[in-house]
């Protein structure tokens, strides 16, 4: 198969610094905040790649810097080939673009409330001057709605309906990948069995590609592929889905897996990982996971990590081989 | 209507009203449950099913026009549902302790955690001002929040969401109260984070002898913290029982496809089950029983009133065809 996507060193600092003149009498320095650092994985064309992390590791800016939301700071996004701040030619880029689609977490925000439905639909292909004639009528049904909803407005559906919507808008420009954020994380568990069974579909049908970012380690096992474990914005561990979840090699992994609530997990008195996500601005020297971490040796406090392939996974940890026993 | 004596908490036939200029809408009705000392209960249900209109008519946080209609409320064999203005008041932090989804909002900007837990402690408990400022540093020990004696003079925003959840939680144990009400208490939270507060939560509770009534969404939660379940559908109670026996066994339809839509842990990629459509809005409520329109057993009987109901300690699930669709 081939590679639809490839990420390839990335990393985006921010400056979350106060105003100069703040800084100069408080005598502080410039604060830069590096939410993804030196990220590196490929997703295959038709494939769902899953990427989990808790808040601040930095999913959400890949999948900005992916989509265009954001220029990287180093480091390059090439889709279909094309990297897209680096291309110069424009028709290229334009190509490249009308490929990739968006989903957000929150339909409430996600969808212009002035807006009638069927405009919503297809405004990425009348943007582009394209054909739009009965074309959100025919999404609509596609993503499980009704072709009369085209006239209506965003605050006459519910939650689920909208993200359905936005599943259609995202159809609409015949894109080949779909990066969705935390797609279902506004939604009840019924209705997001529903968007989650759509995607899925809608998938098979279309020959799509998804990145699909959530914080949700049950979902994220439900639809990828492949998965990427993130901490403090750098890619821990990789591993197709069941070998991270049967076999995982990261303690990070192990710590998220464990802490997740199982359904089964009934009266389960395991003890709850130690401390919380560290200040980004001011990481841990060396491994940033090595203060939360139960098998730390002198050599992770000073040593930062590769990601390095251990079987088939690839893993950023020294004590990889035997971080499992 | 016989109160269970033994419970900390009884709540009998509670109906909560929000007359509208049209009609009246019901969004908690006929609602009975117990829960023992030490015991935690898991409130579960989707958005608009009523979990949190529920708790607050329990702790008497009903913002007008909602109301209690009818149905009794007991804590420790007092009624409190008539209680309104002061005594309500002193009764919440006393008796009742309250953790809510969101701890920056809940506690309060501008004073530090040790005069927010100070506050607490001096108007219920009488203690010196020495003993309360004691009180409140062994509090914030107990929770897990390291360096307690510096930290007391902290302000809210220096504390990561996780620790703020804790402080919360001291907040509402400061007074010793025997009930508490954690609506959504880790939904703001990051799983490993979450973790540490369901652990905290059960801690406290076993050793005070606490009751507990936990809403939450997330079926995983319920498993892991609770002892029994109360599943919640359009206002009502559609299914009451051992956590266990509910979340392996559900007996009430809606329970199965909420059981069914949720991804196992343990499953791989095949497809969810999905409960078509959604929960009736309240102003177009069906008759019979609420869950008819989306049930795929419904008959007859299931579309007329009077709709099933769970009667405390007698059946498990709100359904008249609970015994068939398993035979």
């Amino acid at each position: 198969m081939s590679i639809l996507v490839a990420v390839r060193n990335l990393t985006r600092i921010f400056d979350v610094s106060k105003p100069w003149l703040n800084r100069l009498i408080e005598r502080r320095d410039k604060a830069l905040l590096t939410a993804v650092n030196k990220v590196d994985f490929e997703i295959e064309e038709r494939t769902v790649y899953g990427l989990v992390g808790e808040s601040g590791s930095g999913k959400s800016t890949i999948g900005k810097i992916i989509v265009g939301l954001l220029p990287p700071s180093a480091g390059a996004v090439e889709i279909e080939g094309v990297d897209l701040y680096r291309e110069e030619d424009d028709a290229k880029v334009d190509a490249v673009r009308s490929d990739i689609q968006m989903i957000f977490q929150d339909p409430y925000a996600s969808l212009n409330p002035r807006w009638k439905v069927a405009s919503i639909i297809t405004e990425p292909v009348a943007a582009r001057g394209g054909d739009t004639t009965d074309m959100a009528e025919k999404l609509l049904e596609q993503v499980g709605l009704s072709a009369r909803d085209a006239g209506k407005y965003p605050h006459e559906f519910s939650g689920g309906q909208r993200q359905r919507i936005c599943i259609a808008r995202a159809l609409a420009s015949e894109p080949r990948l779909i990066v969705c954020d935390e797609p279902t994380s506004a939604l009840d568990v019924s209705v997001q069995a529903q968007v989650l069974n759509l995607m899925s579909d809608l998938q098979d049908e279309f020959g799509l590609t998804y990145l699909f970012i959530s914080h949700d380690l049950t979902v994220v096992r439900h639809m990828a592929d492949k998965v990427g474990v993130l901490y403090l914005g750098q890619l821990v561990e990789e591993a197709d889905r069941d070998t991270l979840f049967d076999a995982p090699l990261h303690p990070y992994t192990q710590m998220l897996l464990e802490a997740a609530p199982k359904l089964d997990g009934f009266g389960r008195e395991a003890t709850p990982p130690e401390g919380e996500i560290p200040d980004p601005i001011n990481p841990p020297s060396g491994c940033v996971f090595h203060p939360r971490c139960p098998i730390a040796v002198e050599r992770c406090k000073v040593d930062p990590p590769e990601l390095r392939g251990v079987g088939k996974t690839r893993v950023a940890c020294h004590l990889a081989e035997t971080s499992r026993d | 209507m016989n109160r269970n004596s033994e419970a900390t908490l009884s709540v009998r036939d509670l109906i909560v009203d929000i007359p509208t200029r049209h009609s009246v809408l019901r969004p908690v009705d006929r609602v009975s449950f117990d829960i023992a000392p030490g015991e935690i209960l898991g409130v579960v249900g989707e958005s608009g099913a009523g979990k949190s209109m529920t708790g607050n008519a329990v702790i008497g946080l009903l913002t007008r026009p909602a109301h209690i209609a009818s149905g009794e409320i007991w804590l420790n064999g007092d009624r409190i549902d008539h209680l309104q203005g002061e005594p309500m008041r002193r009764l919440r932090g006393k008796q009742i302790g309250m953790v809510f989804q969101d701890p920056l909002t809940s506690l309060n900007p501008l004073l530090t955690i040790g005069d927010q837990l100070r506050e607490t402690i001096l108007e219920h408990l009488d203690v010196s001002k020495d003993e309360a400022h004691q009180r409140a540093i062994d509090g914030l020990k107990e929770v897990g929040i390291p360096a307690a004696e510096e930290r007391i003079d902290a302000y809210p925003h220096q504390f990561s969401g996780g620790m703020r959840q804790r402080v919360v939680i001291a907040l509402a144990l400061c007074a010793e109260p025997s009930f508490i009400i954690a609506d959504e208490p880790t939904t703001a939270l990051d799983v490993s984070v979450q973790a540490q507060i369901i652990a905290l939560l059960r801690r406290l509770c076993r050793e005070r002898q606490t009751a507990v009534m936990l809403i939450t969404h997330d079926m995983g939660v319920i498993a892991e913290a609770t002892d029994r379940v109360a599943v919640m559908y359009a206002g009502r109670l559609a299914e009451l029982g051992p956590t266990k026996d509910v979340l392996t066994d559900p007996k009430h339809p809606y329970s199965i496809g909420l059981m069914g839509s949720t991804p196992l842990a343990s499953a791989g990629k095949e497809r969810l089950t999905q409960i078509e459509g959604a929960m009736p809005r309240l102003d177009s409520l069906p008759d019979g029983c609420a869950f008819h329109p989306r049930c795929e057993h419904a008959r007859e009987r299931c579309r007329q009133n009077p709709e099933p109901r769970l009667e405390a300690y007698q059946n498990r699930a709100a359904c008249w065809f609970v015994e068939d669709l398993y035979l």
